[in-house]
């Protein structure tokens, strides 16, 4: 049964406004940061709370996002809890940083407002950025609404400082960072007893000198105490392995949120319907409530449709899915990303989770809401109906997704 | 036996010579010291050790005469660069 220790206290919140109040009450220490849109309500929140004195921590303003992400890896590794948050291109900028974070095993968490990378420039929301990003070695979590952000990035410090590989909390820009929602913000106390402190694995320390992450050559070699050390496949091969046993922490720490805060995280993914449901579809983060909408128009018309909406996508829950997916004869999958020339990263995803189960079901890809698009629940309701042609015997694949634009 | 028994997780030792192994073997060219035009050899007297000052991988020992550690010598050539009396030839 959830135990809460005090009367709710609701806000009217925006994604940024609620990623912000996440860090702050994970009490985080360095925060490094440079503003881009939708991002930049956020960086701005956190810069206010260093400067009234709600939140001790120090603000490094950086002359950019590789610089930013180099910070964090820096206050990392001398024991700070540490915060960013960027969107897009200064995403990408941070790309070779979020491969050295992960290869350090630093828990840093970093907030993504998901935003289409040029070219052409564009603002709005899709999902390229942080699927660009899916090979760095950082656990994805993509939330679904603004309680989802606030209560993700608190999970995420949890986990992260668990497993020792750092986070990624994604959620959609404008569609979610601009858009308010009730937020049951939770108490200092509350979230201090669910968080302790960061322990660092590896700590720089002038009395006890160390190298971490220098040439660190092919083969394995002996230390200068004559112990055998890793070579870089070792590493390799740890940073994999961390990830795989990630889900069962990612779980264990939703349980224990759920058993303090009365919300239920113990998932990897969430569904609705899927009890009777012979068609499924599949979507991440704010376009799976919009799928959600679109589910419920189908039920209305009859078909026994269901929604998996995908919060984990690293480690992606591959075991778990295939369990959820097995009764389906249909998927319908929604990516608001394509890896061009082949399909959406969560289709090929699901594609590779099913190949080896008993599961028989046709499966559909449409890409969708690409650079801020709108998405209707009624144009995702007519892909469903348009796929149900793949029911048909020898129809199972189609090679390349469908996209729902005016081309 | 594998390498868990390190307990890292990320790479990680301590500073020690020899942490990226016998680093002279990367070396194409050798220098070779002439002590009759060397200034400190010459002047039996601690002076110049311009080269030992210089050498990025600090294996010259400021003695007279200077000696240098071939076991990590990359074979750069500064030495050779900066010493005001060419004491010093890459062979």
């Amino acid at each position: 049964m959830a135990r809460k220790s005090r009367e709710a206290d609701i806000r009217l919140l925006d994604g940024n406004q609620a990623a912000a109040e996440g860090a702050r009450l994970s009490r985080v220490q360095v925060i490094a940061a440079y503003p881009i849109t939708p991002q930049t309500p956020l960086t701005e929140e956190l810069s206010e709370f260093v400067e009234k004195g709600d939140l001790k921590a120090e603000y490094i303003a950086v002359e950019s996002e590789h610089s930013a992400m180099t910070v964090c890896t820096s206050a990392s590794l001398v024991g700070a809890r540490t915060f960013t948050a960027t969107s897009a291109h200064g995403l990408a900028y941070m790309h070779e940083m979020l491969h050295w974070v992960a290869g350090a095993r630093l828990p840093v968490v970093l907030a993504c407002v998901n935003r289409a990378i040029g070219a052409p420039w564009n603002i709005l929301n899709d999902q390229q950025d942080s699927i660009s990003q899916r090979d760095t070695g950082w656990i994805q979590i993509y939330a679904r609404n603004n309680q989802e952000i606030l209560d993700s990035i608190i999970q995420a410090y949890k986990i992260a400082e668990s497993v020792y590989v750092p986070v990624m909390v994604c959620f959609d820009g404008y569609v979610l960072s601009h858009t308010e929602m009730p937020v049951d913000v939770p108490s200092q106390e509350d979230v201090d007893r669910f968080l302790p402190p960061y322990k660092p694995h590896t700590l720089l320390d002038p009395t006890n000198p160390k190298n971490y992450n220098l040439v660190t050559l092919a083969d394995p070699r002996n230390n200068a105490e004559g112990v055998l050390c890793h070579g870089y496949m070792e590493l390799r091969y740890l940073l994999q392995e961390a990830l795989q046993n990630a889900a069962e922490t990612i779980i264990k720490v939703g349980q224990e949120f759920h058993e303090l805060f009365g919300r239920n995280y113990a998932n990897m993914f969430w569904e609705d319907n899927l009890d009777d449901a012979d068609i499924v579809t599949v979507a991440m983060g704010s376009l799976a409530m919009e799928a959600k909408v679109a589910v419920s128009m189908l039920r209305e018309e009859g078909h026994k449709v269901g929604i998996l909406g995908l919060r984990i996508f690293r480690p992606f829950p591959k075991a778990t899915l295939v369990k959820a997916l097995a009764k389906a004869r249909l998927i319908v999958v929604f990516d608001k990303n394509i890896s061009y020339g082949s399909e959406g990263a969560t289709c090929s995803e699901i594609k590779s989770a099913l190949y080896g189960s008993q599961a028989k079901a046709a499966i559909r890809n449409f890409i969708v809401g690409l650079g801020g698009r709108d998405v209707k629940a009624r144009e995702l309701a007519d892909a469903v109906k348009a796929s149900l042609t793949s029911l048909k015997p020898g129809a199972l694949n189609i090679e390349y997704p469908e996209w729902i634009c005016y081309i | 036996m594998g390498t868990r028994e390190c307990k890292h997780i990320c790479d990680e030792s301590s500073p020690a010579i020899g942490e990226a192994g016998e680093t002279g073997e990367w070396r194409s060219l050798m220098p070779v010291i002439h002590n009759n035009k060397c200034i400190p050899a010459k002047q039996k007297k601690p002076s110049c050790f311009i080269c030992w000052l210089y050498c990025p991988d600090a294996v010259i020992k400021k003695t007279i005469p200077i000696q240098i550690n071939l076991e990590y010598c990359k074979g750069c050539g500064i030495c050779m660069q900066v010493c005001p009396a060419k004491a010093i030839n890459m062979v």
